[in-house]
């Protein structure tokens, strides 16, 4: 949420800041090799996943226990729509992977959203599982193992074409315009009425609801828009990496994006961002530990992510955004008052 | 369906169910008295599989490692309890979750560094090797029907130390108003810690009789762990009645869908879309019934 009390100044600087480094990211590839622009591409990826979930868990309080079924649903649209040894169309296959996403995320938020509390976290799981055991299972698009994009999409527009997509720093650059676009799509709506009434759900929806609100209405399309979202990641992310499987859809998935809002910080924007940035950071990290003795510490990197996020869960609940403000008070001796802009907070 | 097929299936789908049963009691158990939602319930199921492997490698006795086997786990469960769980009882749900995901991260890759990534079988203890025949061609293992009966028993026990013994008015209490509970001078942190070590050993219980007609294989405790939470959020959180009915449905729903489709011969179904028939049951009742058969009407 924007801070109520800021000076129309603050703000000025602060937008001047946001595209000053979007436009520092967008000069990325004219120096960067390779391998380190699409690794920006994958945090950028993750990052619009993981706002996308914010949105629910961060704004309206829905703990989504299986936000990567929309992202997986969505890559595998995009898997299916491309034909063998041929490409897909950018402008078609794009909408349509987004409306599959949130035509997924309609049809399971119809179910999950009458449930509350831990019935939610259970049911949204229990449905991901579903849609995964869908494609692990079955033959439709591959089973277990995956399904390729042989060619990335067209983009070829009346014999124009903006943008090769064979190209890795043309994806970098799409990733970057989309993310920028989320992040654009996501304020505007939180400031709006809508978002206002999302954030009113969270902190009490029975108030809501005798205010006149049909709360079931609004968490249903909070939850659709988010699925949307997940879904142009989704998109992303198999055009980047050019195959997919049923680990797009699977709990693991779906737990890393969890643990990307609440690392960096539930209820903002740049927390989402930030949190996706540490985590990839930290998996590249502990998966290139050596070996010592007898045990390879990089091939069981799992075991460190395991235990990092049990002492985030114990000793950082509000994040590093939260940790770094804390930090701030002590030094500049403030006395921690009550932020009412704080949407993490509670009563 | 042939009556001999069909009384296997039944009998099949009642093993599944009341297996099912005794891992989501101990979720169901440990969520209406603590308030905690253990994600890494079936990394216990898991450890009670591999402990039932390992042992009885060592010691070539199935019922000497199963013997064992209990009491670690509930050393285990309780300086896991003591630990880091302790910590989680005035804490948001959204906490729980990932700190006992992260726990399944940790043991999975624990018990890839201790027992490997292969899948291993455990065999039929000799007593039990037996099958029974009931037809010419058709006959059904005896061990199947051993570990319905354990469960039954378990169940039984636990029905008994819940609603006549002492403890389990304590426990019963507990779940109702922890604050009064405590003033009266019980100790409820002891009552907690005997209530964790209490589902987790259930969990753990199940995956050692599981082992030698399930095999034990990396991940197993996760797929269970999904299907225990549908049995949760169909018998409702918290009872272990529900929990009872729940397991036994999923057992019936599992089992004859994955038979029936054969039957239905016009129309080409694909076996593997019987695992999703749980689930969609499950779609059902949460339309019917939000908070589950047996949930509390939040």
């Amino acid at each position: 949420m924007p801070p109520s009390h800021s000076a129309p100044g603050r703000t000025a600087a602060r937008v001047m800041l946001q595209i000053a480094l979007l436009l520092a990211l967008a000069c990325l590839p004219w120096f960067a090799e390779k391998y380190y622009v699409q690794f920006v591409a994958r945090i950028l990826i993750m990052g619009i996943l993981a706002m996308s979930l914010d949105l629910l868990l961060g704004y309206t309080g829905l703990v989504s226990f299986g936000h990567a079924a929309f992202y997986g649903v969505a890559a595998y649209s995009l898997a299916m729509l491309t034909p063998a040894y041929q490409a897909a169309w950018f402008w078609t296959s794009f909408p349509l992977a987004v409306l599959g996403a949130a035509a997924a995320g309609l049809a399971i938020g119809f179910f999950v959203v009458r449930t509350h509390g831990i019935y939610f976290i259970m049911v949204t799981l229990a449905f991901a599982q579903m849609l995964f055991f869908l494609f692990h299972d079955t033959r439709i698009a591959g089973g277990n193992d995956g399904i390729y994009i042989d060619v990335r999409p067209d983009t070829t527009i009346l014999g124009w074409k903006p943008f090769d997509l064979e190209r890795y720093d043309q994806v970098y650059l799409l990733v970057l315009v989309l993310f920028a676009l989320v992040w654009m799509f996501l304020r505007i709506l939180l400031r709006s009425r809508f978002g206002h009434v999302l954030v009113g759900i969270r902190v009490n929806e029975h108030r809501m609801r005798s205010l006149g609100f049909e709360t079931f209405r609004y968490k249903l399309a909070c939850f659709t828009i988010a699925a949307a979202l997940a879904g142009i990641a989704g998109y992303l992310s198999a055009l980047q990496f050019g195959v997919v499987n049923p680990e797009f859809m699977g709990w693991h998935q779906s737990a890393a994006v969890m643990m990307m809002v609440i690392l960096g910080g539930m209820g903002t924007l740049i927390g989402p961002v930030l949190g996706a940035s540490a985590w990839m950071l930290l998996e590249l990290g502990f998966q290139s530990l050596p070996v010592a003795g007898s045990i390879d510490l990089g091939k069981h990197w799992q075991l460190w992510m395991g235990a990092f996020i049990v002492l985030t869960a114990l000793l950082l609940p509000s994040g590093l955004l939260g940790a770094w403000s804390a930090l701030w008070r002590r030094l500049h001796h403030q006395t921690p008052a009550l932020d009412a802009d704080d949407p993490v907070a509670k009563p | 369906m042939e009556l001999a097929t069909f009384l296997i299936q039944l009998l099949n789908s009642v093993q599944y169910g009341l297996l099912l049963f005794l891992i989501s009691s101990g979720l169901t158990l440990v969520f209406g008295i603590m308030g905690i939602i253990n994600v890494a319930h079936g990394s216990f199921y898991m450890l009670g599989a591999y402990l039932a492997w390992s042992l009885t490698q060592s010691f070539g006795n199935f019922w000497l490692a199963l013997l064992l086997a209990v009491p670690i786990t509930v050393l285990l469960a309780l300086t896991l309890e003591w630990l880091v769980i302790r910590y989680l009882y005035t804490r948001d749900l959204l906490y729980q979750v990932l700190l006992t995901y992260g726990l399944i991260l940790m043991f999975e890759e624990i018990r890839s560094i201790l027992w490997g990534d292969d899948v291993r079988g455990v065999s039929i203890p000799a007593a039990l090797d037996a099958s029974i025949r009931l037809t010419d061609t058709l006959s059904y293992p005896v061990y199947r029907l051993a570990i319905s009966g354990l469960c039954l028993l378990v169940a039984a026990s636990m029905y008994g130390l819940i609603q006549k013994t002492r403890i389990g008015m304590t426990i019963r209490a507990g779940s109702v108003n922890r604050e009064m509970v405590q003033s009266l001078g019980i100790d409820v942190t002891m009552l907690y810690r005997l209530v964790f070590a209490l589902g987790v050993t259930l969990a753990a219980l199940a995956g050692m009789i599981a082992a030698p007609v399930s095999s034990v294989f990396p991940g197993m405790g996760n797929q269970v762990l999904i299907v225990c939470f549908v049995v949760v959020v169909i018998g409702g959180m918290g009872s272990v009645k529900g929990a009872l009915i729940a397991s036994l449905l999923i057992g019936l729903v599992d089992t004859f869908g994955k038979v029936l489709h054969v039957e239905v011969a016009g129309v080409h179904l694909l076996p593997e879309l019987a695992s999703m028939s749980v689930y969609l049951l499950m779609a059902a009742i949460l339309l019917w019934r939000p908070e589950g058969l047996f949930g509390k009407r939040g």
